[in-house]
C-alpha cells in the first residue's frame, strides 16, 4: 500500500501581511515531498477553515506576527472542531510570547515555532504528528 | 603600478584553500576577496567615483561637514495600545533624549480600518498605535509641538488621511505648515513587492501618492512626503544588492510619474526621501549606502536632468535589521543593533532607529526601547566616529565593494526598466521571486549551518524567561466606545456630503488632499475613507508566489 502525501495548508491568518516565514515553510515541506496549499494573505478563521475542510489538509501551520493570536488561533480550533476536523494538526509560527504559548496549547494548537526553528525540524515535526488516511 | 608588482599582488591573493575552508561570502553571498588593493581600484577614479562629501556624486555623504554640523536625528519608531499609550511613550522617549517621533500605527489602521471593524478583532493596539480618526490624533500628539519636532509617520495605503489627520492638528496647535518637519513614509510600490499592506491596485495608488508629493511640495516644503523604502525590502529576505535596486528603481517610478503629473523635477525631487536596513554584514551595508548616493546622484542628473542639488542627494534614514534580531538568548540582539547602528553611521545616514533587544517576542518595554536609544547616543558621543566625514572613503575594500554593489543595481535596474519599469515587473512577479528565492537560499544556508547565528545554530544554552509588553483587549474596547461617542458627536450629514464629494474627486483626475484635509477635519473615520475609495479605486489581491 503507497503512502499518500501529507497535506499541508499554509495560511496567514488576520491582516498580518509578513510572510517571509510561512513562504519558505511551504517551499520546505514541498520540498520534503508533501503537498502543501498556500492560503495567500488576510485570511479569516473561517476562511481558513473552509480551505482546511476543501482540501481535506492534514496539517494547518498558521503563521502570526502581529500579535493577534491570542483570538484569532483559538477562534480557528473553534471553527475547526465545529466543522468535525478534530485530528488535523495545527502548528503556530511567528512572534509569539513565551507567557502565550500555555493558553494556545491549550486551545489545542499542537505546537508553537519560535523563530530561529530550522525548517528540517519543521519538516520532521509535520512527518511525526500528520494524522494519515491512507 | 609595474606589472611586476601587479603580479606579486595578484601572487598573494590566490588562496592556497584546504578542501573543509568554506568560501567568504556576506550576508547576501557576495563573494569577498582575501585582500584588496589598488588593482580592485584601476577602474576607480576618485574624482568622478568618489568627489568630496556634500557635492556629486555624494558618494561620502551629502553634507561637507556631516555630523560635525549636526548628529543624524535619533528617531525611535514607536507606537502601541491606544493614542495615549503611544503618547506617554512619545514623551518619554523625546525626555530620554530622541530628537525625532517616529509612529508605529496598528494592522487596523494600516490597513484602513476603524478600531470597531469586525475585521479588526484581536489587532487593535497590538503591533502599533490605533488611530481612526482625527480625535485619536489629537491624543497621540498631546503636549507636543509638532512644530518643534519633526515626525516620522509608518503608513502606506491610507498615507493620504493619516497626513491629513497630522496636517490638521499642527493646524489645530497654531502650527505654520511651510515650518512642519517629518516624513510619511507612502511608497506603496514596496507594499506590492514585500510588506504587502496595500488596499488598491497600483495606478490609482500612484494617483494618491503623486497627490500628496504635489501637495507638499506647495504646501509643505520641509516635509518629505515619501520615504522610498529598501528596510522591508530586505526583511523580506532580499540580498542587500536587490534592496537597493529595487529601491533606487521604485524612486525612478515615483519620478516618471511625478513629471507625468506635470511637475518640474527640480520641484518635488528634493524631498523624495529614503530609507534603509542596517542589516549584519558590516561592510556590505556601508558600501550599500555609498552605493546608493552615488547611484541616485547620477541617476537623477542623467536619466532626469535634475539641477537642483538637493534633487541628487539621497537623504535617508536607517533602521537596524529586525529580521537579525533573535527570539534565543535575546541579550545578544543589543549588541547585533549597536554594530548595525555603527554600519548605518559610518555609512551617513541623517536618522536612525535602533531595535529593542526583545523585538522577536513582542513589542519593546520601556527599559529595551531606553536601552535602543542609548545605544545611538553612546555612537553619538563616546566612539569618535562622528568626528570626520566618510571615515572608510580610500579604502581599497570598501570603494571596490561600493564599486560592484553599484553595479550589482545597475543591472537590476536595467532588467526592470526592459520590462517596462517596476508596476510592469511587479505585475509579473519579478522583484517578490527574487526575494523569495533569496530568503530560501539564506534559509538553507542557516539550515545547514554555512550561516552562523549565534544562540541558535550556535553557541546554544538554555533559555532564561523574559518579561515581555503585553497589550490587551481593553484597547478594542475603549476604541468601540470613543466611535460610537464621535458618530453622535459630529455632523453625520456632512461628514457623508464629504464623503461624496470624494468619491466624485476620486473618479476623475483633482487632486485629493484637500477633500480628504476636508473630510478628515469634520470627523470622518479612517474606515470611512478608505472604503469611499475602495468604492472607486476597488481592491488588490496578489497572486502569491512561494
Amino acid at each position: 500500500m503507497s503512502e499518500k502525501k501529507i497535506r499541508v495548508l499554509i495560511a496567514k491568518p488576520g491582516l498580518d501581511g509578513h510572510d517571509r516565514g510561512a513562504k519558505i515553510i511551504a517551499r520546505a515541506l514541498r520540498d520534503a515531498g508533501m503537498e502543501v496549499i498556500y492560503t495567500g494573505l488576510r485570511q479569516t478563521p473561517e476562511m481558513i477553515a473552509s480551505a482546511a475542510v476543501q482540501e481535506d489538509v492534514d496539517v494547518i501551520g498558521l503563521s502570526i506576527l502581529s500579535g493577534a493570536h491570542g483570538t484569532l488561533a483559538p477562534r480557528l480550533m473553534e471553527l475547526l472542531k465545529q466543522k468535525g476536523m478534530n485530528d488535523v494538526t495545527v502548528l503556530l509560527g511567528g512572534t509569539i510570547p513565551e507567557a502565550d504559548i500555555p493558553a494556545l496549547k491549550k486551545a489545542g494548537i499542537a505546537e508553537i515555532f519560535l523563530p530561529g526553528t530550522s525548517t528540517q525540524d519543521i519538516v520532521n515535526f509535520v512527518r511525526e504528528h500528520a494524522r494519515r488516511v491512507e | 603600478m609595474s606589472s611586476d608588482r601587479e603580479q606579486h599582488i595578484r601572487r598573494t591573493e590566490s588562496d592556497k584553500l584546504p578542501a573543509h575552508t568554506p568560501e567568504f561570502t556576506t550576508i547576501s553571498n557576495h563573494p569577498i576577496r582575501r585582500l584588496y588593493t589598488p588593482v580592485d581600484l584601476r577602474e576607480w577614479d576618485a574624482d568622478r567615483d568618489l568627489g568630496l562629501p556634500g557635492e556629486p556624486p555624494y558618494t561620502r555623504g551629502i553634507h561637507p561637514a556631516m555630523y560635525r554640523d549636526r548628529l543624524w536625528t535619533m528617531r525611535q519608531f514607536a507606537g502601541f495600545g491606544s493614542a495615549e499609550d503611544t503618547n506617554k511613550r512619545f514623551r518619554y522617549l523625546l525626555s530620554q533624549g530622541q530628537t525625532g517621533i517616529s509612529v508605529a500605527f496598528d494592522l487596523p489602521t494600516l490597513m484602513g480600518y476603524d478600531s470597531d471593524d469586525a475585521l479588526a478583532e484581536g489587532e487593535v493596539g497590538k503591533c502599533g498605535v490605533a488611530i481612526s480618526s482625527l480625535a485619536d490624533m489629537e491624543i497621540l500628539f498631546d503636549r507636543i509641538s509638532l512644530d518643534a519636532i519633526s515626525t516620522s509617520m509608518t503608513i502606506n495605503s491610507p498615507a493620504a488621511i493619516l497626513w491629513a489627520m497630522y496636517l490638521a492638528v499642527a493646524e489645530k496647535q497654531g502650527a505654520n505648515w511651510k515650518r512642519l518637519g517629518g516624513t510619511l513614509q507612502n511608497d506603496i510600490l514596496k507594499e506590492y513587492i514585500a510588506q504587502k499592506e496595500y488596499i488598491y491596485p497600483p495606478k490609482p495608488s500612484m494617483r494618491l501618492v503623486i497627490d500628496t508629493l504635489e501637495f507638499a511640495a506647495r504646501e509643505t516644503p520641509k516635509y518629505n512626503p515619501i520615504s522610498i523604502s529598501g528596510y522591508h525590502i530586505r526583511e523580506a529576505g532580499s540580498t542587500a544588492i536587490q534592496e537597493l535596486a529595487f529601491t533606487l528603481r521604485d524612486g525612478i517610478e515615483y519620478v516618471e510619474w511625478g513629471l507625468r503629473r506635470g511637475l518640474a523635477v527640480d520641484e518635488f525631487a528634493p524631498r523624495l526621501s529614503f530609507f534603509f536596513n542596517a542589516h549584519n554584514d558590516f561592510f556590505e551595508e556601508i558600501a550599500k549606502y555609498r552605493a546608493a548616493r552615488r547611484l541616485w546622484s547620477r541617476t537623477m542628473t542623467e536619466r532626469f536632468g535634475a539641477k537642483s542639488a538637493r534633487s541628487a542627494s539621497l537623504r535617508f534614514h536607517a533602521q537596524t535589521a529586525g529580521c537579525s534580531l533573535t527570539a534565543q538568548q535575546p541579550y545578544n540582539n543589543v549588541i547585533r543593533t549597536a554594530l548595525q547602528a555603527l554600519a548605518a553611521v559610518m555609512g551617513g545616514t541623517q536618522s536612525l532607529h535602533t531595535n529593542s533587544l526583545d523585538e522577536a517576542w513582542a513589542l519593546p518595554t520601556e527599559f529595551a526601547a531606553t536601552l535602543a536609544l542609548r545605544t545611538q547616543q553612546i555612537l553619538a558621543h563616546e566612539t569618535g566616529v562622528t568626528n570626520t566625514a566618510d571615515p572608510l572613503g580610500g579604502s581599497y575594500f570598501v570603494e571596490a565593494l561600493t564599486n560592484e554593489v553599484e553595479q550589482g543595481a545597475r543591472e537590476y535596474i536595467r532588467k526592470i526598466d526592459e520590462m517596462g519599469g517596476m508596476i510592469a515587473a511587479i505585475e509579473r512577479g519579478y522583484p517578490q521571486r527574487e526575494i523569495a528565492d533569496a530568503s530560501y537560499r539564506y534559509q538553507m544556508a542557516v539550515d545547514r549551518k554555512e550561516k552562523i547565528v549565534v544562540g541558535v545554530n550556535a553557541f546554544t544554552d538554555e533559555e532564561k524567561s523574559l518579561e515581555t509588553l503585553q497589550v490587551g483587549e481593553s484597547v478594542r474596547a475603549q476604541q468601540v466606545s470613543r466611535l460610537r461617542k464621535l458618530r453622535k458627536e459630529r455632523s453625520n450629514a456632512e461628514v457623508a456630503r464629504l464623503l461624496a464629494s470624494l468619491r466624485k474627486a476620486a473618479a476623475g483626475n483633482e487632486n485629493l488632499m484637500p477633500h480628504i484635509y476636508d473630510a478628515v477635519k469634520a470627523y470622518a473615520t479612517l474606515g470611512e475613507l478608505c472604503a469611499a475609495l475602495r468604492e472607486v479605486f476597488g481592491s488588490h489581491e496578489e497572486a502569491a508566489v512561494t
